[in-house]
C-alpha cells in the first residue's frame, strides 16, 4: 500500500508563486492514480454523514464511499492515500444562477460579458463567453466551489446558461452540462418610481405577458413544422425547452409572480425552476403541488420589506425545506461565490439542518440543474467533484479548503490574491 | 334673491379711467337674524352684520340698520369670517410640472455648475429672495373659484420654487384687479428644502440644501459689512429678514432639521408642514414653532389582494388611520397651528377632510380659529382680516347650518363686500315624499337628493319606480313622466309655495288638467344591511397607537435603562484579561458597573449567559444608513460643508436591523463622489430616539474625503465627467488646494479683519487645528501615499483610510504615518481599482501596527460584521480575539471614542451583545444587545413585535376595507419605498421634494 501523507497549510505552495500571479494555476491533468481520502467525516450530500470515513475515487469517478472498517470493493492498494483525520470532506459545490467568467471587473465595461440587449434572446449562450483564465474563479473554487451554473442576464428573455467545472483550459473543457436551460426574467408587477421614490403597480405588466406569451405560442408553432423554410434563431433556441432537454428558470421573486409565472408556463409542458424565490416560502404548496424547484437568492439580503421579519431571508430555506419543497442556495455575482457556503450556514442558525444546508449547496442544487446523475453527491460511480476542509465549510471560522478534485483531478487551489499575500508578506520580511 | 355680480366694482378713488359713465356705489348691506361667529370665538344668535363699501361697519345684536341699508334675512342661516389660507400659488407664474426642474433631464443633462441667470444674482438659482409675489401677481378666476367655494376670502401667495423663494403677497379672492385685492404687498419670506426648477447641481442632497442655507445665512452678514460686490440676491436676502419666515418641510424630520439652522441664526420659522407632525410632536414642541398644517390625507390603500397589501407597509397604513388627527393631536400639545388647502385634489375635499379633523378630536372653534384669526395674525393682517369686527374687510361666508355639520354648505362667500353666490340662498328644499294629484289620481312621488339637487320617481311599488324629469326655475315647476303602462307623457307645470306646489299641466291625450304636489314627510334612507354596523364600528374604531419610531418594529413605550445582571457568559473584554469564560457583567446606570465571578446585585434583572458569549457591541465605522435623501453632496470638488449628522433619519427600519445583528454604533458616511466629501455623524443605535439623541455625545467630528475612481468620475460618461479632477494628479492639487486656502482663511479670521464666514474653509481649518478628522475612502496604494505625504507637508495627520484594500502594500508607512485602517473582509474585483484586493489586507496591515477595522458601506453586511471579523481570521490566520477588535475596539480607537465603548471594562458604556454563539461564527445571533445600559434588542421581544406588527397590520387592512365599502376613495397599493439603502457611490438627487 503506497501511503503520502500530504500536508498542506492552507494551500500555499510557494514554489508556484511567481508564475500564478502572471497567469493563474495550471488545470491539472486527468486522473491517472486513484486516490483515497481516509478519516475525514464525510457529509454525503444527500444528507449522510459518516465519521472516519474512507472515499475513493480512480479515472475521475468515485469508486467507494464508507466508513474506515467496512470492507472496500476496490482494491485501495493501488491508490494514494490522502490523510484527512479530523477533517471534513464534501461534495463540491456548485455555484446556480452565478455571473463567473462573464465578468472580469464589475466597474470596466470591457470586462462585462453578462448581459446582452435585446428583450427575447433565448438564442444567447453563456458558454462561449465563460473566460476559463478569468483571476476570479481560482479565488472561488479555493472555497469548494468547484461547479457553477453561468447565467446570462439582460433582457426579457435572456439566453441560455451552462454548467461549467472550474478547472479548464477553455470553455469547450469547462462544459459540463451545455446549455442546460433558458432563463427568463418575470416582469415585475411593481415598479420603483425615480421621482416619488415609491414601488408603483407596473402599468406594462399585462403588455410583458402578453409580448411573452406570443412568443411561445409562436415557437409552438414553429417546431411543429418538419422543415422550417425560414429559420428563427430564437425559436430554434426554443427547442429545447419543448422537448425536456432544458429547463426554463423563471427569475422572479415575489409571490404572486411566482404563481403567475408557474401557471403561464406550464400549459407548454415546461420544466420550470424559479430563480430568486424572495418570496417562494408563502407559496410552498403551490410549488410543491406543481413540482416546481427554487434557486434562491442569497441568504444574506435584506428582508424585502420594511415590516418584513428582520431575519426572513435567513428563515426562508428552512421553511422551504419543512414545506417539502426541492430547492438549493445561491448566491448574487461573480467574486461573491466564493462566500456561497455561508449563504447556506446562515440559513442553519435559523432552523436549517447542517446537512440539509449542505444538500441544498450540492444534490438538491445537481437535481435543479439535471446534473445529479453526474455529480451533486459522494456516492459511487459520480464523478470525483469533491474537497476536504479542515473545518465546517458552511462557517468562515473553519472553511479552509486543504485538497479539491473535480472530476478526480488535484486541482491547484492557489490563486491571485494569495500570490499578492505572498509578494508582500516578503515585502515586510525583516 | 339672486344676486347679480357686477362686472365693476371700484371703492374709493382710483386712478384708472372710465370708458361710460361712473357707476359709484355706496354699497350697503345688513344681514339680519344670523347665527354669526364675529370671531372664532365670539358667537351671537339672531345678530345683524353690517357692511359698507366693502368694510364691516358692525356686528352684533339688536344693531341699527343703516336706513340705506339693503336688508337681507338671515333666518336660520350662518355668517362666519371667511377662511385665509397661508399656504397657496394662487395667481402666481404658472409652475412647470410642480417645482420639478424643467428644460433638461436632471439625470440625462451634463452638469450645471453655476447659476443661468443672468444679471447680478446669486450664484445659485436656488436662491432667489429678490423675487415679490406681489409684483407678479395676477388674479385668476379659476384658482379663485375654487377657494371661495370652499370658503377661503384671502390667501398668502407665493411662488413655490426653490429654496429661497422670495416674499408672499397676502390677496383676498374677489375677480378684481390687482389693484384692489392685494391687501399687503409683502407678508413672508418662503423657503424650502427643494431647489425646485433650478438646473443646477448644487446641491443635489438635503444635506446641501442644508449647507447652502447656512451659508447664506452667513453671505448675507458678510454683504451687510462689505462694499466690494453689489449682488442683488443678497441685498433682497438681507431685507427679507424682517420679515416672518416660512419654511415649507417635506415631512417632521425635516421640520427639526430646519428649526436647527432656524436657531443658528436666530430664526422661528413658521412651518407648512407635511401632516406628520404628530409622529415626533414632543421634539416639534421644543422648536417654539408655529404650523400650516395641510389637510390633504392620504386615502385607503386597496388591500383587497394580501399580497399587494405586503407592498404597504404599516407606516403608510398608520398615517392613512392617524392623518386625520394631526390637528387635534398638535392642539392637545399646544402648539400653535393654521390650516391650509394646499395639497387637497378637489375642491370641495377641504370641507370633508375639515369635518373629518374635527371628528378626529379637533375642537370647531379651534379649527375656525385655525382659518381665521391664527392666519390673519401670522401674515400681520389682524387689523383687517380673521374676524368680523367693525372695520375689518367684509370677507364672509354664510352657509345653511354650522360648517362643521355634515350637511351644511356655503351659500355665499363675500370678499370686499361682494357676493360670490354659490348656491343661491333661496334654492328649494325639493326632496321629500310628495301625493301627486292629478286630476283624479293620486301617485306616491319620491324626490330624493340634496336642495334642488334631486331625483323624482313616482313609486309604483317597493321595487318599481318611474323616473320624473323636473325642472326648478324661480319658484316655477315643470314636471314630466309617462305612467306604467301608458304611451304618452304626463307634462306638468306649476308654482312652489313652500313645499307644495300646484298647477296646471296636459295628460297624454292632451287634456288640461289641474294637479297638485302636498308634501308627506322626509324619504327615508333605507334601511342598512346586516352586518353593516361592524363594519361601521370597525370603521369608526379608535386609532392605534403611536410608535417611536413611526415604522414597523417602534416602540409604544420606549425601553428603559434597568440593572442587568449577565451571569456565566463567555466575556470577550477586549482588555488584557482576555476571554473569561464563566464570568458575570453587572449592568448598571447604563454603564459596565461590574466584571468577575459570582457576582450579586440587588434587584438586578438576571439574564442567563450560560453557553452564551458576550462582546462589546459592533461599531460600523462606514455606514450609510439613516439618511436622509442623498449620501453625496458630490457636485463640486469639495463639499466639506455639507454635515450627515443634518440629515440622520431616525424612522429608517435599518437602525432595528442593525441592533438584530449586535451593532450598537455606526459612523454614517458621506459618499465618495468627490476628493472632499461631507463631515459625518456617530450614532449609537437609540431606535425610537429622535436624531439628535442618536448622536453620541461629545464625540469628536470627522470627515468624509475619497480617492480615485469615483472622484474622477471614472463611471461617467465624457459628457458627464467635467468636473475637476479627472486624474489622480488632479486629485493631489484638490487637496493642495484647499489646505492652503484653509490655512489663509485661518490667518486672515486670526488677524481680526472682516472676513466672510466659509463653511467649507471653517472644515478645512478644523483639519488643520486638529479638530476635525479624516476618514479617506481610498483603494490603490499611490493615492493613499499621496495622500498622508500632503497632510505631513501641512503638519496634520490622516486619521483614518477607509476601504483601503491596498492597504497592504504600504502598511508600513500608513503605520509610520499614523493612519489607522478601516476596510473590507474579502471585497473585490467591483472596479479597476480594487483588481489587487485581497481578503488578507486586514491581516498584513495589522501585522505592520496598524489599527485594523472591518467595516461595511453596506446595510446588509453591516448586521453581520461579526462574521466579517471571522474572515480576518480565516484569510490570514488573525487570532480569533483580535479579529473581534476589528468591528469593535478598533474601529472605537480609529473614532476617538474608546474610553466609551469598544471593550468590557468598568466604567465605559454599557453597549454589549449576548450572542448565541462563538461571536465570529456564522451560526451566532445576536440575542440581546444594549445600548447605554437600554436592551434596544431581544430575539424574544423580537417575536412579540412581529406579532402586534401583524395585529396591527390586520386591524388597518379591515379597516381600510369598511372604508373602501362605504365608497370612501381608495389608492393602489404602492410601497412607500424602504428608507434608501446608500452606498457610498450613490449620487442622489434631491429632486423637487
Amino acid at each position: 500500500m503506497k501511503i503520502t501523507s500530504i500536508l498542506i497549510a492552507a494551500g500555499l505552495m510557494v514554489q508556484t508563486a511567481a508564475l500564478i500571479a502572471q497567469a493563474g494555476p495550471v488545470p491539472a491533468k486527468p486522473q491517472s492514480q486513484g486516490i483515497y481520502i481516509a478519516g475525514a467525516t464525510a457529509h454525503l450530500g444527500n444528507g449522510q454523514v459518516i465519521e472516519n470515513s474512507v472515499i475513493a475515487f480512480d479515472k475521475g469517478k468515485i469508486t467507494f464511499v464508507g466508513a474506515a472498517g467496512q470492507t472496500p470493493r476496490v482494491n485501495l492498494s493501488a491508490y494514494t492515500r490522502v490523510d484527512a483525520a479530523g477533517k471534513h470532506v464534501y461534495p463540491g459545490l456548485i455555484a446556480p444562477n452565478a455571473q463567473l467568467g462573464l465578468v472580469e471587473i464589475e466597474a470596466v465595461r470591457a470586462t462585462r460579458d453578462g448581459s446582452e440587449i435585446g428583450e427575447l434572446n433565448p438564442n444567447i449562450r453563456s458558454l462561449v463567453a465563460y473566460n476559463t483564465d478569468s483571476h476570479v474563479i481560482p479565488t472561488v473554487r479555493s472555497q469548494g466551489i468547484l461547479l457553477a451554473q453561468v447565467v446570462p442576464g439582460g433582457g426579457r428573455i435572456s439566453g441560455q446558461s451552462s454548467v461549467v467545472q472550474l478547472d479548464a483550459w477553455n470553455w469547450e473543457d469547462a462544459a459540463y452540462q451545455t446549455d442546460d436551460g433558458v432563463h427568463l426574467d418575470w416582469p415585475e408587477q411593481f415598479r420603483f418610481n425615480r421621482f416619488s421614490g415609491e414601488l408603483i403597480k407596473n402599468e406594462g405588466y399585462a403588455a410583458s405577458i402578453q409580448e411573452l406569451e406570443m412568443f411561445f405560442k409562436e415557437a409552438q408553432a414553429y417546431i411543429q413544422k418538419a422543415a422550417p423554410e425560414t429559420r428563427n434563431l430564437k425559436f430554434e433556441a426554443a427547442r429545447g425547452l419543448f422537448d425536456g432537454s432544458k429547463r426554463l428558470f423563471i427569475h422572479t421573486n415575489s409571490a404572486k409572480s411566482i404563481q403567475q409565472s408557474v401557471l403561464f408556463a406550464q400549459p407548454y409542458g415546461f420544466k420550470i425552476v424559479i430563480v430568486g424565490g424572495r418570496e417562494s416560502w408563502l407559496v410552498a404548496d403551490f410549488l410543491k403541488a406543481n413540482n416546481v424547484a427554487v434557486i434562491l437568492e442569497s441568504t444574506q439580503s435584506l428582508p424585502a420589506t420594511e415590516d418584513a421579519d428582520v431575519d426572513q431571508p435567513f428563515k426562508t430555506p428552512a421553511l422551504l425545506q419543512k414545506a417539502g419543497v426541492l430547492y438549493c442556495i445561491g448566491h448574487e455575482g461573480f467574486w461573491q461565490q466564493r462566500n456561497l457556503a455561508f449563504q447556506a450556514g446562515q440559513a442553519v442558525g435559523f432552523g436549517l439542518g447542517k446537512e440539509e444546508a449542505i444538500s441544498a449547496l450540492t444534490l438538491n442544487t445537481a437535481k435543479i440543474l439535471g446534473i445529479d446523475a453526474r455529480t451533486g453527491s459522494l456516492e459511487v460511480g459520480k464523478d470525483a467533484n469533491l474537497f476536504v476542509s479542515e473545518g465546517d465549510v458552511l462557517d468562515m471560522r473553519s472553511s479552509v479548503v486543504t485538497q479539491a478534485y473535480i472530476q478526480g483531478r488535484g486541482i491547484d487551489l492557489d490563486n491571485k490574491q494569495k500570490a499578492l499575500y505572498r509578494r508582500f508578506k516578503q515585502r515586510y520580511e525583516k | 334673491m339672486a344676486l347679480a355680480i357686477l362686472s365693476l366694482w371700484s371703492v374709493a378713488q382710483q386712478t384708472f379711467p372710465q370708458n361710460g359713465v361712473y357707476d359709484e356705489r355706496d354699497k350697503c348691506y345688513a344681514f339680519t337674524n344670523a347665527t354669526i361667529y364675529v370671531s372664532w370665538n365670539q358667537k351671537l344668535e339672531k345678530a345683524t352684520l353690517v357692511i359698507r363699501n366693502g368694510k364691516v361697519e358692525g356686528a352684533g345684536v339688536g344693531l341699527v340698520i343703516p336706513k340705506d341699508a339693503v336688508v337681507l334675512d338671515m333666518k336660520g342661516k350662518y355668517i362666519y369670517p371667511s377662511f385665509i389660507d397661508l399656504y397657496s400659488a394662487y395667481g402666481m407664474p404658472e409652475m412647470r410640472n410642480d417645482g420639478q426642474r424643467q428644460g433638461r433631464n436632471f439625470f440625462n443633462s451634463p452638469p450645471q455648475m453655476l447659476t443661468s441667470k443672468e444679471g447680478a444674482y446669486m450664484w445659485n438659482e436656488a436662491l432667489k429672495p429678490e423675487f415679490r409675489a406681489y409684483e407678479v401677481f395676477k388674479p385668476a378666476d379659476a384658482g379663485a373659484k375654487n377657494y371661495r367655494s370652499s370658503g377661503f376670502g384671502a390667501v398668502l401667495s407665493h411662488n413655490m420654487d426653490g429654496i429661497s423663494r422670495g416674499t408672499s403677497t397676502l390677496v383676498t379672492l374677489g375677480d378684481e384687479p390687482p389693484h384692489s385685492v392685494i391687501v399687503k404687498e409683502q407678508v413672508a419670506h418662503h423657503l424650502s428644502f427643494s431647489k425646485g426648477s433650478s438646473r443646477q447641481n448644487y446641491p443635489s442632497s438635503l444635506m446641501g440644501s442644508i449647507a447652502l442655507l447656512r451659508q447664506t445665512y452667513y453671505d448675507g452678514r458678510w454683504y451687510a459689512t462689505q462694499k466690494g460686490e453689489v449682488n442683488i440676491s443678497l441685498a433682497a436676502w438681507n431685507a427679507v429678514q424682517s420679515l416672518p419666515q416660512i419654511f415649507e418641510v417635506g415631512n417632521k424630520l425635516d421640520a427639526l432639521r430646519a428649526a436647527a439652522i432656524g436657531k443658528e441664526f436666530g430664526v422661528t420659522y413658521l412651518f407648512k408642514g407635511d401632516g406628520d407632525e404628530y409622529q415626533r410632536i414632543a421634539e416639534l414642541k421644543a422648536t417654539g414653532s408655529t404650523f400650516i398644517l395641510p389637510l390633504d390625507f392620504p386615502d385607503a390603500f386597496d388591500v383587497e389582494d394580501p399580497f399587494d397589501a405586503q407592498m404597504v407597509n404599516l407606516a403608510q397604513m398608520k398615517h392613512w388611520e392617524l392623518a386625520p388627527y394631526n390637528a387635534a393631536r398638535l392642539a392637545e400639545a399646544g402648539i400653535p397651528f393654521a390650516l391650509t388647502s394646499h395639497g387637497l385634489k378637489k375642491g370641495d375635499d377641504f370641507m370633508t377632510n375639515l369635518r373629518k379633523a374635527v371628528e378626529s378630536g379637533l375642537a370647531r372653534d379651534a379649527a375656525l380659529k385655525a382659518l381665521t384669526a391664527t392666519p390673519a395674525s401670522l401674515a400681520g393682517v389682524s387689523d383687517k382680516l380673521g374676524s368680523l369686527e367693525k372695520g375689518k374687510i367684509a370677507n364672509f361666508i354664510i352657509a345653511n347650518n354650522d360648517i362643521f355639520e355634515k350637511d351644511a354648505k356655503i351659500y355665499h362667500n363675500w370678499i370686499n363686500g361682494k357676493p360670490y353666490v354659490l348656491k343661491d340662498l333661496d334654492t328649494p328644499e325639493l326632496a321629500g315624499n310628495y301625493e301627486l294629484m292629478i286630476g283624479q289620481t293620486t301617485y306616491q312621488l319620491a324626490a330624493k337628493g340634496d336642495g334642488d339637487k334631486v331625483e323624482m320617481n313616482i313609486v309604483v311599488n317597493d321595487s318599481t319606480n318611474v323616473k320624473v324629469k323636473h325642472q326648478v326655475s324661480n319658484n316655477l315647476i315643470t314636471l314630466s313622466f309617462t305612467p306604467k303602462g301608458d304611451k304618452n307623457a304626463i307634462r306638468l307645470s306649476g308654482s312652489m309655495m313652500e313645499r307644495n306646489w300646484m298647477g296646471k299641466g296636459q295628460n297624454g291625450d292632451g287634456q288640461w288638467v289641474d294637479w297638485k304636489a302636498t308634501y308627506t314627510g322626509p324619504v327615508e334612507a333605507k334601511e342598512e344591511k346586516k352586518g353593516k354596523d361592524d363594519k361601521k364600528a370597525i370603521e369608526k374604531s379608535e386609532p392605534g397607537p403611536l410608535v417611536y419610531p413611526f415604522v414597523a418594529y417602534g416602540w409604544e413605550k420606549k425601553p428603559q435603562q434597568a440593572t442587568y445582571l449577565i451571569r456565566n457568559a463567555t466575556v470577550w473584554t477586549n482588555e488584557k484579561e482576555g476571554i473569561l469564560r464563566g464570568a458575570d457583567v453587572l449592568i448598571q446606570n447604563g454603564k459596565i458597573a461590574q466584571v468577575g465571578q459570582g457576582l450579586k446585585a440587588a434587584g438586578a434583572i438576571e439574564v442567563d449567559g450560560t453557553g452564551k458569549h458576550l462582546t462589546p457591541g459592533i461599531l460600523d465605522e462606514h455606514s450609510h444608513i439613516a439618511i436622509s435623501r442623498g449620501v453625496n453632496e458630490g457636485t463640486q470638488a469639495s463639499s466639506a460643508e455639507v454635515r450627515v449628522g443634518d440629515v440622520v433619519n431616525s424612522e429608517d427600519i435599518n437602525i432595528y436591523r442593525m441592533l438584530s445583528g449586535g451593532v450598537t454604533t455606526s459612523q454614517l458616511l458621506h459618499g465618495s463622489a468627490n476628493p472632499i466629501g461631507g463631515q459625518s455623524a456617530l450614532i449609537k443605535m437609540r431606535w425610537g430616539y429622535a436624531p439628535e439623541a442618536m448622536k453620541f455625545e461629545g464625540a469628536d467630528g470627522f470627515i468624509k474625503f475619497a480617492l480615485g475612481e469615483n472622484v474622477k468620475q471614472s463611471g461617467a460618461s465624457e459628457a458627464f465627467a467635467t468636473r475637476f479632477p479627472q486624474t489622480r494628479m488632479g486629485v493631489e492639487q484638490v487637496y493642495e488646494d484647499y489646505f492652503t486656502r484653509a490655512k489663509e482663511y485661518g490667518a486672515l479670521k486670526r488677524s481680526g479683519k472682516p472676513y466672510r464666514k466659509d463653511l467649507d474653509l471653517e472644515a478645512g481649518l478644523e483639519i488643520l487645528e486638529k479638530k476635525r478628522f479624516i476618514t479617506c475612502h481610498s483603494y490603490v496604494q499611490s493615492e493613499i501615499n499621496m495622500l498622508m505625504k500632503v497632510a505631513e507637508r501641512f503638519g496634520f495627520r490622516i486619521n483614518t483610510f477607509t476601504h483601503i484594500l491596498e492597504g497592504y502594500k504600504v502598511a508600513d508607512v500608513m503605520a509610520k504615518h499614523g493612519a489607522g485602517a478601516s476596510s473590507f473582509s474579502d471585497w473585490w474585483a467591483y472596479k479597476y481599482e480594487v483588481y489587487e484586493a485581497i481578503p488578507y489586507n486586514g491581516a498584513l496591515m495589522r501585522d505592520q501596527g496598524v489599527i485594523v477595522a472591518f467595516n461595511s458601506d453596506d446595510a446588509e453586511m453591516a448586521r453581520r460584521l461579526n462574521q466579517e471579523a471571522g474572515k480576518a481570521v480565516l484569510f490570514g490566520g488573525v487570532p480569533e480575539e483580535e479579529a473581534l477588535k476589528f468591528v469593535t475596539l478598533n474601529p472605537a480607537k480609529l473614532l476617538h471614542v474608546d474610553n466609551r465603548i469598544g471593550s468590557i471594562k468598568v466604567g465605559k458604556d454599557a453597549d454589549v451583545v449576548l450572542w448565541s454563539d462563538h461571536p465570529l461564527s456564522v451560526y451566532a445571533k445576536a440575542d440581546q444587545t444594549f445600548v447605554d445600559g437600554i436592551k434596544f434588542f431581544d430575539r424574544k421581544d423580537d417575536e412579540q413585535l412581529r406579532a402586534s406588527v401583524l395585529a396591527e397590520r390586520t386591524r388597518l387592512v379591515q379597516k381600510m376595507i369598511a372604508a373602501k365599502q362605504k365608497g370612501g376613495p381608495t389608492q393602489s397599493a404602492r410601497g412607500a419605498s424602504q428608507s434608501k439603502e446608500y452606498h457610498c457611490e450613490d449620487v442622489e438627487d434631491e429632486v423637487g421634494r
